[in-house]
């Protein structure tokens, strides 16, 4: 076993975002599609941690988008819940083949 | 020799990337949501792992204590008790994992092949001490502007919850 480093962690986020990018390809449940958009954000705000301590430990650049990107996390899954429970009150379903009337 | 920082690493690894599979592919609604849960525990860990404690307690008390009970209690609001997920068609699933593995070699190895050069200038500890200073900076390397701006985009998508989540009126007055 290696000492744990920089390329350990990028290999756990991108096969973290992988994880999230096959749920968010396989799903068809809109709750499942968010959580598997929170892993994807997680794994890019691992890298962000990752660089910010290996590469450039001067500064506190990904400190800070990483807080940036929680809070954007954060208002992001509290407005698509919104929408989520909105289209269950009028289609009783949270498929996302039940919300395309926006299509036609 | 293999140290206890070496072993807790691969820990927290490991459990972070069980749960985050487990969670894309279980059928039940309710676990997926306590998988995801746990994963986002195990990422928080390697935050503390990487003794960035305040991102550790941010992603824990935003994550874990937020949004995981907002995304559950929008699971107790839609979902029958013990209905299963639609089992996801088998075509879907092939080539999404295939498009997944494909990516994911292509990633790995760019980010293998690339020789990252680390900077040279001194170490700023990211104490809470140092974050707000550098958060409420309005000098170069401050972070005034985005703060600013994070402040409103938070308030605007509180009033978007509210007019989204508001009842409409019945017709009738």
């Amino acid at each position: 076993m290696m000492e744990p480093g920089l390329y350990h962690i990028l290999f756990i986020s991108a096969a973290l975002f992988f994880i999230g990018v096959y749920g968010f390809f396989t799903r068809r449940n809109l709750i499942t599609m968010l959580m598997s958009t929170e892993l994807i954000l997680n794994s890019v705000n691992l890298n962000f941690i990752a660089f910010n301590k290996y590469l450039w430990p001067g500064k506190m650049d990904g400190l800070f988008f990483t807080v940036f990107v929680i809070a954007i996390a954060a208002a992001e899954a509290a407005v698509g819940i919104a929408i989520i429970i909105n289209l269950y009150r009028s289609h009783q379903s949270i498929d996302v083949a039940s919300a395309e009337d926006l299509k036609y | 020799m293999i140290s206890g920082s070496t072993i807790l690493f691969y820990l927290l690894a490991a459990l972070t990337l069980t749960c985050g599979l487990l969670s894309v592919t279980t059928r039940h609604i309710f676990r997926a949501a306590i998988y995801v849960l746990f994963a986002l525990i195990g990422i928080a860990g390697l935050y503390f792992w990487m003794e960035y404690e305040f991102i550790a307690a941010v992603q824990i008390v935003v994550y874990v204590g937020g949004i995981i009970v907002l995304i559950i209690f929008s699971i107790f609001l839609t979902q029958q008790a013990g209905e299963k997920l639609a089992k996801p068609v088998l075509n879907r699933q092939l080539f999404s994992a295939l498009a997944v593995f494909c990516g994911f070699a292509l990633t790995l190895l760019q980010v293998f092949q690339h020789d990252f050069k680390a900077g040279t200038e001194a170490a700023v500890l990211p104490t809470v001490a140092n974050i707000g200073n550098n958060m409420l900076n309005v000098s170069e390397s401050g972070y005034a502007l985005p703060f600013e701006v994070i402040s409103i985009l938070l308030l605007a998508a509180l009033v978007g919850c509210i007019v989204i989540a508001l009842r409409s009126k019945p017709e009738t007055k």
